[in-house]
């Protein structure tokens, strides 16, 4: 949770403890959901017929801070107490150690509004499961730096994992907008990312065969980037848990979600993902391949004519104006991957307008808790561009 | 002419080069690591370098440009020692050699998660601009535990943008001659050279380095504050043959009168702390005042590295 956000918020429920976070740019959200069972004991207190549950937040460096060390806590520590005194302004939570040594550690909190990302995975067109170590060791190839990774589909239902490289566009201030929520923060302006070089940038893909997956339900030709970052922290989590991570998603501009569950356990990391609005303008002739094609199921005897593949399938007789790859809508699973040419430039494209990235924002209006199915509304963007595209 | 002018022009160029072709292959662990290994010696040197090749070496050239603080780099490998597969074209039949301008920390960090691959593949693509393409085949991560698997490998691929040098421009890489130098000397064991220098330049920007024809070096850095000399001896003197077969004509001078030449402290520490694993031999030439040139060889790799003196 301290991934994404730096503050920590406990919202204690009927059906267990909820620790949530959010990131500063409102486009990541996570929450882990405890069960009763998760806990000797449990109570989340008593909300009367007008009150709620009482919740806060309190700074995440503070929580983690007790939990500094967790081989020396494993050692040392029997049991922990966490109790919130709405009227004392308190979180208490206390170590009871060896030894009859006691620490009690006083937070100060802040109450809050619910924290709520609104989501439904159940409407998500596509849906993948995997053990955590296929995606921990795929994403080992890319660089711990790296911001952004697009996750796509291929022809014979293998699945691409490839860096994503901005555009050399430079017209457009791609931002990111906020996942919707509930309550009444007003929406922080959306931050603008820093464009790396890209003439310089090294792009890693592979490749990930339908069946490594425990699970796949994929829309043919779907694709989605999303925080490599801040996916990072949930397959750690998932990895040292052994559980199996689902991801749901949609489309572009629809966020992702990234689900584990157990008996006693149900967490949720819902990302951003960034929009494709309209293809890229500069010229039609600009480069319009999205995927390397894939490689034929016998990997290791096809590499050659899979990189004869590569070198062949640029139909294009005009040379793109800048060495640049491109994040172009891919084509329907049933082409082939050779036929990569240039039409699909035209594709939505409004000739004229610049260039124009962002990660979209979810739709909001339904009050969702995590586990139950909400309502699907319409799209609605909360972060405009100062152009006013829309 | 400057860097940025050259990574223009090539890249405009880059699109003609179409005749040109080149796919190696490594399928030997150790081979693989040893390359592993000089890439990231080489990226540690130089931020952009020149990779040239030919139908039996590969070259990693660095020029002596203002913007590399006049360091330059010369670099070369027989391309046997290394590779299992090895072809290339050049630009044509009577210059067949490709020049290549990369970012080596970019193949370094391609390479990294290839320790215990089952074959790597380096190709030459030209699909929206020239890249090479390092394709890496690992053993599929879980296929000890489901053999059923469609696919024992995993392939992990990764696009190095690189651009193309135009043969009008392959002067400017010429391999350098050998100065004209005063005194050659082996150096001493490049950990305690390293260790020695890292301190050192805590204290200074400049070090002095000064060797004589008995073996003899030293070590030196001066401060306002501050003055540190490390000694060595025995190190020895390598013989160079003249170019009339003699001995070096060196024979008559004195022994023991020593030669120096101050350089930039940071680049020399950059060259020590670059290398991976002991050098078979290593040995620099200084030119009074002028130039001092490290020779260091590894089993099937050379490496020239040249750090002007300060004036």
């Amino acid at each position: 949770l301290s991934r994404i956000g730096d503050e920590l918020y406990l919202e204690p429920t009927e059906s267990g403890l909820s620790l949530r976070a959010v990131n500063s740019s409102r486009s990541g959200f996570a929450s882990f959901l405890f069960a009763p069972l998760f806990f000797q004991q449990y109570e989340p207190g008593s909300a009367g017929p007008e009150a709620e549950l009482f919740r806060c937040k309190v700074h995440m460096k503070s929580f983690l801070s007790i939990f500094r060390s967790l081989p020396s806590l494993e050692k040392s520590v029997g049991k922990c107490l966490i109790l919130l005194k709405p009227h004392a302004s308190r979180l208490v939570l206390q170590l009871h150690c060896k030894y009859g040594v006691t620490k009690t550690h006083n937070l100060a909190f802040q109450e809050c509004e619910r924290l709520q990302a609104v989501f439904d995975a159940q409407s998500c067109a596509s849906h993948l499961c995997a053990p955590a170590r296929v995606l921990a060791e795929a994403v080992v190839h890319f660089p711990p730096t790296l911001a952004e990774v697009t996750l796509g589909t291929g022809p014979g239902g293998k699945i691409s994992l490839r860096n994503y490289v901005e555009e050399e566009a430079g017209e457009s201030c791609r931002v990111r907008g906020p996942l919707p929520t509930l309550g009444c923060h007003p929406s922080p302006p959306p931050i603008p990312f820093s464009l790396p070089e890209p003439s310089k940038t090294m792009v890693t893909e592979l490749w990930l065969a339908e069946d490594e997956f425990q699970s796949v339900a994929v829309a043919p030709g779907s694709h989605i980037t999303f925080c490599l970052k801040e996916f990072r922290g949930l397959l750690s989590f998932a990895e040292a848990s052994n559980l199996p991570l689902t991801i749901h998603f949609d489309d572009p501009g629809r966020p992702v979600i990234f689900s584990l569950n157990d008996t006693v356990l149900e967490v949720h990391l819902v990302l951003a993902t960034l929009s494709d609005l309209q293809s890229n303008c500069q010229s039609p002739s600009t480069n319009g391949v999205s995927h390397l094609p894939a490689p034929s199921d016998d990997f290791a005897d096809d590499l050659e004519s899979y990189m004869a593949a590569m070198e062949t399938s640029e139909g294009g007789s005009q040379r793109p104006p800048s060495p640049t790859f491109s994040l172009r809508a891919p084509r329907p699973a049933e082409s082939k991957p050779h036929e990569e040419e240039e039409e699909e430039e035209e594709e939505g494209a409004v000739p004229g307008t610049p260039p124009h990235k962002k990660f979209r924002s979810l739709f909001f209006g339904s009050v969702m808790t995590p586990g139950r199915p909400g309502l699907a509304t319409t799209q609605e963007v909360l972060a405009e561009d100062s152009e006013g595209e829309n | 002419m400057c860097e940025a002018s050259v990574s223009q022009t090539a890249f405009c160029s880059g699109g003609r080069g179409a005749a040109m072709r080149f796919r190696a292959k490594i399928v030997d662990l150790a081979c693989l690591n040893h390359f592993s290994r000089l890439i990231n010696t080489i990226a540690k040197l130089a931020k952009t370098c020149i990779l040239r090749l030919t139908v039996c070496k590969l070259y990693f050239i660095l020029s002596d440009k203002v913007a590399n603080g006049g360091a330059s780099m010369w670099c070369e490998l027989s391309q046997g020692n290394f590779f299992d597969e090895f072809q290339m074209e050049g630009v044509a039949a009577e210059h067949n050699e490709i020049y290549l301008e990369l970012v080596p920390e970019n193949l370094s960090r391609a390479l990294k998660t290839s320790q215990s691959a089952k074959a790597v593949k380096i190709k030459l693509t030209n699909k929206h601009c020239p890249c090479l393409r390092v394709a890496v085949e690992l053993e599929h991560p879980l296929f000890s535990l489901k053999p059923s698997l469609s696919s024992s490998s995993r392939i992990v691929t990764h696009d190095i943008p690189v651009g193309v040098i135009p043969r009008r421009m392959w002067n400017d890489f010429r391999e350098p001659s050998v100065p004209d130098f005063d005194v050659s000397i082996y150096l001493p064991v490049l950990k305690t050279m390293k260790n020695v220098v890292e301190r050192m330049k805590n204290l200074s920007n400049f070090i002095v380095i000064e060797a004589n024809l008995s073996g003899e070096m030293n070590l030196k850095i001066e401060t306002d504050l501050v003055s540190v000399t490390t000694h060595f001896k025995d190190l020895g003197n390598p013989p160079w043959a003249s170019e009339d077969g003699c001995q070096s004509s060196a024979q008559g001078r004195d022994l023991e009168s020593m030669t120096e030449a101050c350089i930039d402290i940071k680049k020399l520490q950059q060259l020590l702390a670059a290398q991976q694993v002991n050098p078979t031999k290593a040995l620099c030439n200084i030119v009074h005042k002028r130039i001092v040139h490290f020779i260091l060889l590894h089993e099937e790799v050379s490496l020239q590295y040249f750090i002007p003196a300060i004036a």
